[in-house]
């Protein structure tokens, strides 16, 4: 199902996103399903007194991990746009590196549904997730 | 405070304090530092917060565009705000679930503004709304609903009164 995808594509990509690069966002990439990583970094930190991950940080990093796999799911250059999300967060996010994996639930010619999961210790105790829609923008 | 039962603080007491803590909160939060979170306005139940444009927070190098992700950050941040105000001693918030539409992409170069409502709190639950705009409420950037729940164990007395806000908030008591 998943296209071939590459990492020099995904480094391409994220090239394109200061904002990733300002969070240290990398991608691994294992066959051909990506996973992201958030490296642990004292600036993503949101509760000092609790060492609690800041949750703006960790949902940012679950949109960018939304977006990066879209645009190589389409072949596509540009990004697409969250139109509305909705995040649930389930666990406090620690002090530590954080992963996360998207899976397109539904691909329409204009707009994409897709999940997003977020995760530390393992795939089965996520700390956040995200659904929401994508507008995909077409190339010129 | 040592008193088991502290004395019910007047509104301008409340006022006093919690444009102390409004400073604090911002200025405390590393990744709001990071993102350069600059704290505007509180009251009792709402919270105002200021973030400038800043290049190394570009979602896309093509537009320009301020990353979702900081809007997402700054509406987070804000709306917790706006909860802790709401309670009348002051708790630790989480965020329980955050909904946000994006409305239009902020023009590159503007700074946004996210102003947050608490319009409903339970013994242990605040309920807030919140936009943040470029310039213009009225022409927002991304609306959110946000749901938080004090942490730290134990139940706090609602506070949110009809006196307290306007209106349309009024409290249950449960």
């Amino acid at each position: 199902m998943s296209p071939e995808i590459n990492e020099a594509a995904i480094a391409a990509q994220l090239d394109k996103i200061p904002y990733a690069k300002f969070l240290g966002i990398r991608p691994l990439l294992m066959g051909n399903e990506l996973t992201m990583v958030m490296p642990y970094a004292d600036d993503i930190i949101g509760n000092p007194v609790l060492k609690a991950l800041h949750g703006g940080a960790v949902s940012a990093f679950m949109e960018v991990t939304a977006i990066v796999q879209l645009s190589l799911e389409n072949k596509s250059a540009r990004f697409a746009k969250p139109v509305g999300v909705n995040i649930d967060y389930l666990r406090r996010g620690r002090p530590k590196d954080t992963y996360a994996r998207a899976v397109i639930m539904r691909q329409g010619s204009r707009v994409s549904n897709v999940q997003v999961r977020a995760w530390q210790d393992s795939f089965d105790t996520p700390i956040t997730v995200l659904h929401g829609h994508f507008m995909l923008t077409r190339d010129k | 405070m040592t008193d088991t039962q502290p004395k019910k603080k007047t509104k301008e007491e409340r006022l006093t304090w919690l444009w102390e803590l409004g400073p604090m909160m911002v200025g405390g939060t590393p990744h709001g530092i990071a993102l350069g979170f600059r704290f505007v306005a509180i009251d009792i139940g709402s919270a105002t917060i200021a973030m400038d444009y800043n290049p190394k927070l570009i979602g896309d190098t093509e537009t320009r565009v301020m990353a979702g992700g900081a809007v997402t950050a700054l509406l987070d941040q804000t709306s917790g705000l706006a909860a802790m105000s709401a309670f009348e001693q002051t708790v630790p918030v989480a965020t329980l679930d955050l909904r946000i539409d994006y409305m239009r992409a902020a023009e590159p170069g503007k700074n946004i503004i996210a102003e947050a409502r608490c319009y409903k709190t339970t013994r242990n639950v605040a309920f807030v709304r919140a936009i943040a705009h470029d310039g213009d409420p009225d022409n927002p950037v991304a609306s959110s609903q946000a749901v938080f729940m004090t942490t730290g164990g134990g139940s706090r007395k609602p506070d949110l009164t009809p006196d307290a806000l306007t209106a349309d908030t009024k409290e249950t008591g449960q």
